[in-house]
C-alpha cells in the first residue's frame, strides 16, 4: 500500500496526539491548576512553552487538556454514531412511515443551526461535561443519520438485502449482517469528519466561555483566558489553538484519503 | 399548475412550517430544565424572594403553551420581550446590532463567493497537477482550524505587528461606509477565510462531478473545443450544485459570526447571544436565537427553491 | 478509392486498481472501405467498444493507445495532436454510443445538441442545419419531426434518444459513423425498426460505417464484412455470408451454431397444480400493473413467462414471493392460499418458493464467503450447522458442477457464471418445490447462458423442482419451456403448451414478438419488413411496436 506523504503526516499527528491525550497527565510536569510562576512568562527551559495568565505551567496544561479536550470530543462522537447509525439504519431497513417520519424529524431538527441550538440549551442548562457530551452528540448526530440512511439504501436495494428478505430474516440479521458490512468505509471516513467537528465545535464553546469551566484545562478555554496577551504582542493564545488546528489537519488528511479510496472501490465495482 | 410552480409553493409552504417548529424548538429548548428554571438561572443567589420575581417575569405560571404563543404573536407583532438583565425592551437592543452583523456577513459573502468558485473552476480545470494540490492541502488546513485561532493569528500580524488594521472592530453610528470595511477588515478576513475553504473544496467538487458525465465525453467525440464544453456544456449542469454550495456556505456564514464576533469583539447580535447565554437572559436568548435560526432556514429555503429552479428536467416537464 | 480506414497492429492499455497498465487490445487490425459495413462482434469485455473509439483517435479515461496506426484516409490518428483529432471528430467521424439517455445533455434541447457538431465545425449554418436535422428525424420515423427537435432529452423515451442519437451522428455527413450496440437497450419490437431506419439512412446518405454488437444474428442484418473478436484478439473476418454458412474458426463457429439445448416439451399430467395465481390484480400505489392475470405450474415443468419491458413479468414475482400482495386474487401452493405479504407466511411458505435474479453480481453480499452464503440456508431452514453444514455446502457445490473449494471463496472472486451456479446452489439448499428465474441467464454471455440452462434442466430432472421462468428471451423459451405465457401491458395475452405458442394462428402480439427475434441469416430484416408491409397491404391486422 503506497501512502502519500501527507496521509503518513496526518496518521503520524493523530499518534502523537492519541498518546498525549492517554498519557498527558502523566507526562506533566506540574498540575493543571498549580501556579507556578509569573503570569505570561517566555518559553524556558522550566517552563519550555511558558506559562499562562494565572502563571500556570502551558505545557503541563496542554498535556492535562488533551484528555479532556479529545476525550469529551471522542464520547460526543460515539455516542453520535451509535444514535445516527441505529436510527439511519432503522430507517432505511424498514422504510415506509419509519422512514418518513424519522427523516422528517431529523431534518426539522438539522433546521437549525448546531451552534445556536447549543447556546440556547446552554442558556438553562448547567455546563456539566455529560450535558456537553449530550448536547454535542444529539446535534451532531442528525448528520450520521443522514449519511447511514443514505448508505443504507444504497445497498438495501441490492438483490442480496431482499434474498435476506425473502428467506424471512429478521431486522437484526439483516442491518447487521447483511448491510453493515457493506457500508463501512464512508462511515469511517465519516467518523473523522465527525470527530473533527465535535472537537472543533468544543472547543468554540469554550472560547465563549460556556463550555468545559475552569479550572479544568481545555484548549478552547485556554485561547479564551490568554486573549488578552495578542495586545501586548505575545502570541500565546495561538499555542493551544495551533494545537487544536493542528489534530484537526492531521484528521483531516486521513480522512481525505479514506474517502479516495472509498470512492475509487465504489467506482471499480 | 406548471409543476415547477407547485414545487416551489410546496417547499415554501414546508419552509414556513420549518420556521413554526423551529420557533417551537428554541422555545422549548430554554424550557426542557428538570426542576426550576428560575432556579437555575438565579443558581447560588436564589432567595425565594427573586426566584418569585423571575417567575413572575417569565410568566412561568402560566402552562407553557399559552407562553408560547404569547410570544409567538408577539414576536410577529414585532415585540420581542424585554431583557431579564437590564430591563430594555429586545428589539431596541437588537436593532442597531442586527444591521452590524448582517454588515459583516453581507462584506463576508460578497468577498467570499466569487473568490471561491474561480479557484473551484481553477482547482477542477487543473486537477491533479501541482496547484490543484497546493489549493488543496491550504484549503484543508483552513477548514481546520477554528475561526478564533484565524483571528488571532490575523491580529496578532496585522494589527499588532504591522499595525494595518485594527484589532478591535468597532463601529459606531455615523461612520462612512469605507471606515467601516475598514473597521471589519480583519473580522471578514477571518471569516471569508473559512467560507472561501469549505466553497472552493466543494465547487471543485461539483464540477469534477459534472465533467465525469458521459454527456461530456459525447462533447469531445463531436470534436468541440475545451471552452466550448466546459462553459457550454458543463457549467449549465453545474450550476445546481454550486448554487446549492453558496448559499449552504452562507447559512454557515451566519454561525461563524457569532465567533468571529466575540474574538473581534463587535457589537453584533452573536456577541449580544453570547453574553446573554453567559448572563441566562432567558428572553434574550429566545430572540437572538430565533433570528439566526431563521435567517438560516430561509438560506436554506432559497439554496432549495433555487436548485428546483435551475434543474431543467424540472423547468421542461413532459 | 482507397481504403476509408486502416487500423494496423492496434494495442491498447487499460489501468488497472493497483496502477499497473494491462493490455486489453493485442494487436488488431482490419480495414474499412467507402460506404461499407464492417460487424465488429465479440463478447463482453472483448474489447469491441475500446476499438471503435480508437477509430476518432480517442481513448477513454483509463485508458491508452499504446501502440499501432490508426489511418484514416490515409491520415494517421496515432499520436496526432489534440488539435487535429478535434478537426476529424464530429466531421469526419462520428460516435453513436449505447446508452442514449446519458450521452444527451439535460440541459439543452434536442435540436441543439444534433446540429451543434456540424455548426461548431462550420460544415453548415444553424438554419441549415436544422432543415438537415428535421430531414433525418423524418427518415427516422421519430414522431412529429418539425417539433421533435424543440423537446429536452428526458421528454423522449429511449428508442427516440437512440434514433436522435443517430440523426447527430449524420447531420455533418461524416464518411463514417461508429454504432456502439446502439440497439441493445431497446425492447426486441422497437430494435427491429430501429434497425431498419438506421440501415436505410446510412444506405442512402453512402456513409460507412462499423457496427459493434454481442448478437451475431444482428450484425448480420447490417454489415457486409464481420470481424470476430475475443479478449481483444481478432479471430475472424471476412463477408457475412461467409461467416455464417462456412466460419473457419472453432470460436466463430460455436458462435454461428450457438448449440443450444433443446429441451422435449413435457406434456401436462393432469394433475393438480402445484403453484397457482388466480385472478391477481397488483398496483404499485395508484399505478396498476397486473390485471386479471391467472398462470398454473406443475410439479417437474418449466412454464416461461414471456414478455418485453412493462409486461408486468417481473411483477408477476414479486406478488407470487409476497414482496407485493395483490389487489385482489391470490396465489395458491399445493391447494393452500398463501397470505399475501411476505411478513405473514411462514418459514416454511417461504422456503418452498425460491428466487433466483438477473444480476448475480447484486444477488451475492460480496462481504459473505460461498459457503456463508449458501450455509445460512441450511442453518436457517433446518437447523444444519458445523462440519456438516460444511458438507452440505459442498454437495451443493458439486451439484451445480462447481470445486469444492470455491466454498471459501468470496463472490468477487468469481466470474459472472460461477456467481450465478452459487445463486443456483443457494436457491437449491432450501430444497424448494418451486424456483422462480426471473432473467437468470440475460446477463451472461450466449454460451455460458447455456451451460447454465443445461444445469437447470439437470438438476429438474433429478429433484422433480418446477420452475416458472421469467425472460424477454425467446431462444431461451423455445429451449427450455414446455408452457408459455405470453404477457403484455399487465394482461395475459395467451398461454398454453410451447408447440401450441409457438406454432400459427398467433395473437397479433406474439406474431409481432416472434417475427422480431433476429435470425442468423443474411437479408431476414429485409424479409421481415417486406412480410409485414404486404400483409398489411392485404388488410391483416398486423401489430407494430408503436401500437404497444
Amino acid at each position: 500500500m503506497r501512502l502519500r506523504p501527507s496521509v503518513v503526516v496526518g496518521f503520524a499527528i493523530i499518534a502523537v496526539y492519541v498518546a498525549a491525550a492517554l498519557l498527558g497527565p502523566l507526562l506533566a510536569p506540574y498540575g493543571e491548576a498549580e501556579v507556578v510562576g509569573d503570569v505570561w512568562e517566555p518559553f524556558s527551559a522550566l517552563h519550555p512553552l511558558g506559562t499562562d495568565s494565572l502563571g500556570r505551567d502551558m505545557l503541563s496544561r496542554l498535556l492535562w487538556g488533551a484528555s479532556r479536550t479529545i476525550g469529551v470530543a471522542l464520547a460526543a462522537t460515539l455516542l453520535s454514531f451509535t444514535i445516527g447509525m441505529t436510527l439511519g439504519y432503522l430507517a432505511a431497513v424498514l422504510g415506509g412511515w419509519v422512514d418518513m417520519i424519522l427523516s422528517r424529524s431529523i431534518d426539522t431538527l438539522m433546521a437549525i443551526p448546531t451552534l445556536i441550538f447549543a447556546l440556547v440549551v446552554l442558556a438553562v442548562l448547567p455546563p456539566s461535561v455529560l450535558i456537553l457530551i449530550l448536547v454535542i452528540a444529539v446535534l451532531d448526530s442528525t448528520r450520521v443519520f443522514r449519511l447511514a440512511r443514505a448508505v443504507a439504501m444504497d445497498i438495501v436495494v441490492m438483490d442480496f438485502v431482499e434474498v435476506a428478505r425473502l428467506r424471512g430474516e429478521r431486522l437484526g440479521w439483516i442491518i447487521f449482517r447483511e448491510v453493515l458490512p457493506n457500508t463501512l468505509p464512508p462511515l469511517i471516513a465519516e467518523f473523522g469528519l465527525r470527530f473533527c467537528f465535535a472537537f472543533l465545535f468544543l472547543s468554540s464553546l469554550s472560547f465563549l466561555g460556556l463550555g468545559i469551566q475552569p479550572p479544568a484545562a481545555d484548549w478552547g478555554g485556554m485561547v479564551r483566558d490568554n486573549a488578552n496577551a495578542i495586545s501586548f504582542g505575545l502570541p500565546i493564545p495561538l499555542i493551544p489553538a495551533a494545537a487544536i488546528a493542528i489534530l484537526t489537519i492531521g484528521v483531516n488528511l486521513v480522512v481525505d484519503w479514506q474517502l479516495e479510496r472509498s470512492s475509487i472501490a465504489r467506482r471499480g465495482a | 399548475m406548471h409543476p415547477l410552480l407547485k414545487l416551489v409553493a410546496q417547499r415554501l409552504a414546508l419552509g414556513a412550517g420549518t420556521l413554526l417548529v423551529v420557533s417551537l424548538l428554541i422555545f422549548a429548548g430554554t424550557q426542557i430544565l428538570p426542576g426550576d428554571v428560575a432556579q437555575a438561572i438565579l443558581g447560588q443567589s436564589a432567595t425565594p424572594e427573586a426566584v418569585a420575581a423571575i417567575r413572575r417575569d417569565l410568566g412561568l405560571d402560566r402552562p407553557a403553551w399559552v407562553r408560547y404563543i404569547d410570544w409567538l404573536t408577539g414576536f410577529l407583532q414585532g415585540d420581542l420581550g424585554t431583557s431579564l438583565a437590564n430591563r430594555v425592551p429586545i428589539s431596541e437592543m437588537i436593532a442597531g446590532r442586527l444591521e452590524n452583523t448582517l454588515f459583516l456577513a453581507g462584506v463576508a459573502a460578497a468577498i467570499a463567493v466569487p473568490i471561491a468558485i474561480t479557484l473551484g473552476v481553477i482547482a477542477a480545470r487543473y486537477r491533479e497537477t501541482w496547484l490543484d494540490k497546493t489549493i488543496s492541502i491550504v484549503t484543508l488546513s483552513a477548514i481546520s482550524m477554528p475561526e478564533f485561532f484565524i483571528g488571532y493569528i490575523l491580529i496578532f500580524v496585522f494589527a499588532v505587528k504591522l499595525f494595518w488594521a485594527p484589532s478591535i472592530a468597532s463601529v459606531f453610528p455615523g461612520m462612512s461606509f469605507l471606515e467601516r470595511v475598514y473597521a471589519v477588515s480583519l473580522p471578514v478576513a477571518t471569516l471569508s477565510m473559512v467560507v472561501i475553504a469549505h466553497m472552493m473544496r466543494m465547487t471543485r467538487a461539483a464540477i469534477i462531478n459534472v465533467m465525469a458525465s458521459p454527456y461530456i465525453e459525447t462533447a469531445e467525440l463531436k470534436g468541440l473545443t475545451r471552452s466550448r464544453i466546459t462553459l457550454h456544456h458543463a457549467l449549465p449542469n453545474a450550476l445546481s450544485p454550486i448554487i446549492n454550495v453558496v448559499v449552504i456556505n452562507l447559512a454557515y456564514l451566519v454561525v461563524g459570526v457569532v465567533v468571529v464576533e466575540v474574538v473581534f469583539v463587535y457589537p453584533g447580535m452573536g456577541q449580544l447571544m453570547v453574553d446573554a447565554v453567559a448572563k441566562r437572559d432567558v428572553p434574550v436568548v429566545q430572540a437572538t436565537g430565533i433570528i439566526f435560526a431563521a435567517t438560516y432556514v430561509l438560506l436554506n429555503l432559497t439554496a432549495d427553491v433555487l436548485a428546483i429552479l435551475a434543474n431543467p428536467r424540472i423547468r421542461h416537464a413532459r | 478509392m482507397g481504403l476509408l480506414l486502416q487500423i494496423r497492429d492496434l494495442h491498447i492499455e487499460a489501468l488497472t486498481e493497483d496502477g499497473v497498465w494491462q493490455e486489453i487490445v493485442k494487436g488488431v487490425s482490419l480495414e474499412l472501405e467507402p460506404a461499407r459495413v464492417l460487424g465488429l462482434i465479440g463478447e463482453s469485455g472483448a474489447g469491441k467498444s475500446t476499438i471503435g473509439l480508437a477509430a476518432l483517435g480517442y481513448a477513454r479515461h483509463g485508458c491508452r493507445l499504446a501502440r499501432g496506426s490508426i489511418l484514416l484516409q490515409g491520415e494517421e490518428l496515432f499520436g496526432a495532436t489534440p488539435e487535429k483529432l478535434r478537426h476529424i471528430r464530429g466531421v469526419r467521424v462520428c460516435y453513436v454510443a449505447q446508452s442514449a439517455a446519458a450521452a444527451f445533455n439535460p440541459a439543452h434541447r434536442l435540436d441543439d445538441q444534433v446540429i451543434e457538431a456540424a455548426v461548431q465545425h462550420n460544415i453548415l449554418s444553424p438554419a441549415e442545419a436544422r432543415a438537415e436535422a428535421r430531414r433525418l428525424y423524418e427518415k427516422l420515423r421519430l414522431p412529429e419531426p418539425e417539433r421533435f427537435g424543440r423537446r429536452y432529452p428526458h421528454q423522449v423515451s429511449g428508442g427516440q434518444l437512440q434514433r436522435a442519437m443517430t440523426v447527430m451522428a449524420m447531420v455533418p455527413r461524416p464518411d463514417l459513423i461508429v454504432f456502439d450496440e446502439p440497439t441493445t437497450a431497446l425492447d426486441v419490437t422497437t430494435q427491429i425498426e430501429v434497425l431498419a431506419a438506421i440501415k436505410d439512412a446510412i444506405a442512402d446518405e453512402g456513409m460507412a460505417a462499423i457496427y459493434i454488437t454481442h448478437d451475431l444474428a444482428l450484425v448480420a442484418q447490417m454489415a457486409h464484412r464481420i470481424l470476430v473478436l475475443r479478449n481483444g484478439l481478432e479471430i475472424e473476418v471476412g463477408p457475412t455470408e461467409r461467416i455464417l454458412e462456412a466460419p473457419q474458426e472453432e470460436y466463430t463457429r460455436a458462435l454461428v451454431h450457438v448449440r443450444r439445448v433443446q429441451k422435449p416439451e413435457k406434456p401436462r399430467t393432469g394433475a393438480p397444480p402445484l403453484l397457482e395465481v388466480r385472478h391477481v390484480d397488483a398496483a404499485y400505489g395508484a399505478v396498476p400493473v397486473l390485471f386479471d392475470v391467472s398462470v398454473g405450474l406443475e410439479a417437474a415443468r418449466t412454464v416461461a413467462v414471456v414478455g418485453e419491458s412493462g409486461s408486468g413479468k417481473s411483477t408477476l414475482a414479486r406478488v407470487i414471493t409476497g414482496l407485493l400482495p395483490p389487489r385482489a386474487g391470490e396465489v395458491l401452493l399445493d391447494g393452500t392460499a398463501l397470505p399475501p405479504a411476505l411478513k405473514q407466511r411462514s418459514r416454511d411458505q417461504l422456503r418452498r418458493i425460491q428466487l433466483i435474479y438477473q444480476m448475480p453480481d447484486v444477488a451475492l453480499n460480496p462481504r459473505q464467503k460461498v459457503e456463508e452464503i449458501v450455509g445460512r440456508v441450511l442453518s436457517f431452514y433446518f437447523g444444519i450447522n458445523g462440519a456438516e453444514r460444511r458438507r452440505e455446502v459442498e454437495r451443493l457445490l458439486e451439484e451445480v458442477e462447481l470445486p469444492a473449494g470455491f466454498a471459501d471463496r468470496y463472490p468477487t472472486e468469481l466470474s459472472g457464471g460461477q456467481k450465478q451456479r452459487i445463486c443456483i446452489a443457494r436457491a437449491l439448499a432450501a430444497r424448494p418445490e418451486v424456483i422462480i428465474c426471473d432473467e437468470v441467464t440475460s446477463a451472461l454471455d450466449v454460451q455460458v447462458a447455456d451451460a447454465v440452462l443445461r444445469l437447470l434442466l439437470r438438476l429438474q430432472e433429478e429433484t422433480g423442482v418446477a420452475y416458472l421462468f421469467i425472460t424477454h428471451d425467446l431462444a431461451t423459451v423455445k429451449a427450455i419451456a414446455d408452457d408459455i405465457v405470453v404477457m403484455l401491458e399487465g394482461r395475459v395475452v395467451e398461454q398454453g403448451l410451447k408447440s401450441e405458442i409457438l406454432s400459427p394462428p398467433h395473437h397479433p402480439y406474439t406474431d409481432l414478438l416472434l417475427s422480431s427475434v433476429p435470425e442468423m441469416e443474411v437479408g431476414w430484416l429485409d424479409r421481415v419488413l417486406r412480410e409485414r408491409a404486404e400483409r398489411k397491404a392485404r388488410g391483416e391486422a398486423v401489430m407494430e411496436a408503436a401500437d404497444r
